[in-house]
């Protein structure tokens, strides 16, 4: 079983978004990029697989800051290759993505792709069915379960309300990822840092970066506050005597 | 021998070359002190003592089978009370949990724990480009290094509770104040500093452990600075005890220390009455493991108005607030084994003892008594304060 999967790097949260002086794209100045979550349990989702069932696993991901830790944290997970596509992928959209992806993995002939259901910067669809359109595979999303058998893929996918369907779906297909069958395993340093003396990269050149199908952006801003909502503003204590005043006027209280 | 035995017997060579002293394994009398005097002993399947007999009957599989070794909050009370002297808190402790972790067997909240702190270089998962973000409003303006770019007699490395925790920044600023009002020429390393490492070093990310030290290393290394004050004792063993070993020696003081050694140039400064019953709590950091009790009990003696009263626990035989070796990032697991919490236990001992504020000199234990105080009945009325707090009050602030 050939297993590849995708991985996106997105911007990390944990350092707060500015708008560059363009108007219509974050500042990277401060930008941090960090594995997008669902692209975390791709990998595990994967790892299982290879646990279960045998076969090779192969994470790709684009160049951008932090790619190298990214491939070799799954490296020491359990990946047997690593691929680093090079190129400009700093605003590149999923269109675009898609395309270098699809022309990397088509050489790779996978059984099975994987890759995270969504990311925190689709502005223009998620990766998946893009992907999928390009490689023209069957695609299924939002699957929180894999078991592999001859020539199919049996499928847990969530719907909302709780619902949850098994489909069998014939590969080689694309699945989106929302969550693995457990939580991505943790790795000791020290295994991450032995991977980077043992293990290697390969880098390979995307065949330009198409971002045709995507949206044009005419402005990007921070959520604006609106009429309708009122802002309490002061320390907690005069906040929480605040709440207290408006809870009482409404009858709540 | 079996092929397991030969894997345990590995285990065994590890434990006593990887920490000074480990040979010292070999001479367990099997009296069971460690496991009666460990707060958590009695929830452990394997507790220290059991942990050894496995190792020498070559079963140490069993051991590594059960997840209860997460209960031991590296509180050196195993190892203080050990009549062999075997270093059992660094030694056999954190490498059975390194196991662990190699194993990939880790909790999942010590396990975000440990994932931020590699990437962020602090265990809450904040950014680092905010970690000097306390100084709002501390005038003289507190120096951060990489900035003012000169050299300074003191370098503070801060920590990362107190940098980032909101109620431990309060203890931060105090004491910023307080060196402040002594003159003090120091100076912080803010975004440049990471995490001491100690606490994940003892819940068994050695890796990790090296990964922060040396991050750490590189940035005392820009700097001209004669020495280190710590207000985490984790921080001050690291530094002290820890980060030697990686060639990275600085002389470093924890800040009771430095303000003890200071005590005349201090007094005059405490003018206004601190009129209160005050038990002092001894932070495992600093009393058990490095030996510091007078120096706290010193400060706060000097503050007018404080009664200073012992709580059942102390000295060497101070209980630990349940933050140490993983502890902090370990609440929920330990909570569903024990549904106690040894800051409660603490909280009650306080009140017991008369005390009206429970004193602190390490920042895992402002917010941890705090919530404890919530939750045992009657204690809602006990303060719990850090030192440096109380001196900062006795200074008028």
């Amino acid at each position: 079983m050939n297993i590849i999967i995708l991985v996106k790097l997105v911007p990390d949260l944990v350092e707060e978004l500015a708008i560059d002086s363009s108007g219509i794209a974050l500042d990277t100045t401060w930008m941090r990029m960090i594995i997008n979550e669902f692209d975390d349990h791709a990998i595990e989702q994967g790892i299982l697989l290879k646990e279960r069932n045998g076969g090779v696993v192969t994470v790709v991901a684009p160049d951008l800051e932090g790619v190298d830790d990214v491939l070799f944290t799954a490296a020491a997970k359990g990946a047997d290759k690593l691929i680093k596509i090079k190129g400009d992928f700093i605003g590149a959209n999923n269109h675009a993505l898609a395309r270098a992806f699809s022309a990397i993995v088509k050489e790779l002939q996978p059984d099975l792709v994987l890759t995270g259901v969504q990311a925190n910067n689709d502005l223009d669809g998620s990766l998946g069915p893009l992907l999928a359109g390009c490689l023209e595979m069957p695609y299924v999303g939002y699957i929180s379960g894999v078991s592999l058998g001859d020539g199919k893929s049996r499928t847990r996918k969530e719907y909302p309300g709780g619902l949850i369907a098994e489909m069998d779906v014939s590969l080689p297909a694309v699945l989106g990822i929302q969550a693995a069958e457990q939580p991505p395993r943790y790795v000791a340093v020290s295994k991450v840092r032995q991977m980077m003396k043992t293990s290697t990269i390969e880098e390979q050149a995307a065949t330009g970066l198409d971002m045709a199908g995507g949206p044009s952006i005419g402005r990007m801003f921070q959520p604006e506050t609106a009429q309708h909502a009122t802002m309490i503003t002061g320390s907690p204590e005069e906040v929480a005597t605040k709440l207290v005043a408006i809870f009482k006027e409404l009858g709540v209280l | 021998m079996t092929a397991n035995g030969a894997v345990e017997h590995s285990f065994y060579d590890q434990v006593l070359e990887a920490t000074p002293e480990g040979e010292r394994l070999r001479l367990c009398l099997q009296c069971g002190d460690c496991s009666g005097i460990c707060p958590f002993g009695y929830l452990m399947v394997h507790p220290p003592s059991r942990m050894i007999a496995h190792l020498r009957a070559d079963r140490f599989d069993k051991v590594l089978d059960n997840d209860t070794v997460w209960m031991c909050v590296s509180c050196y009370a195993c190892t203080a009370v050990c009549p062999a002297q075997i270093p059992l808190t660094p030694g056999l402790m954190a490498r059975t949990k390194e196991e662990l972790i190699l194993a990939g067997n880790v909790p999942a909240e010590l396990q975000s724990a440990l994932e931020n702190s590699q990437r962020y270089g602090n265990p809450l998962g904040e950014s680092p480009r905010k970690r000097a973000d306390w100084v709002t409003g501390i005038v003289p303006e507190v120096k951060v290094l990489g900035k003012v770019r000169k050299e300074v007699d003191v370098l503070w490395f801060v920590g990362d509770y107190s940098s980032y925790h909101p109620r431990v920044q309060q203890v931060t600023k105090a004491l910023a104040r307080i060196l402040n009002a002594l003159g003090v020429d120091f100076g912080i390393l803010g975004p440049e500093e990471s995490s001491d490492g100690d606490s994940q070093r003892l819940a068994g990310e050695r890796g990790l452990f090296e990964m922060l030290a040396e991050k750490n290393g590189l940035a005392f290394g820009k700097y001209e600075f004669n020495e280190i004050i710590t207000t985490d004792p984790h921080a001050y063993n690291a530094i002290k005890n820890e980060y030697p070993g990686l060639d990275i020696s600085y002389p470093v003081r924890h800040y009771t220390e430095y303000l003890a050694d200071r005590i005349d140039q201090l007094k005059p400064l405490l003018k206004k009455e601190v009129k209160a019953k005050v038990a002092y709590h001894d932070p495992c950091y600093l009393g058990r493991a490095n030996g510091i009790y007078e120096q706290p009990r010193l400060i706060l003696q000097a503050i007018p108005g404080v009664e200073l009263v012992e709580m059942a626990h102390n000295f060497k035989n101070s209980l630990c607030c349940g933050g140490g070796g993983g502890g902090m990032w370990l609440d929920g697991f330990q909570w569903e084994k024990a549904h106690v919490r040894l800051s409660e236990w603490r909280v009650n001992e306080s009140l017991a003892a008369g005390a009206e504020i429970l004193a602190v000199a390490c920042p895992y234990e402002t917010p941890r008594f705090e919530d404890a105080a919530k939750t045992v009945p009657g204690a809602a009325q006990i303060l719990v304060r850090d030192i440096a707090e109380l001196l900062d009050q006795a200074m008028g602030n």
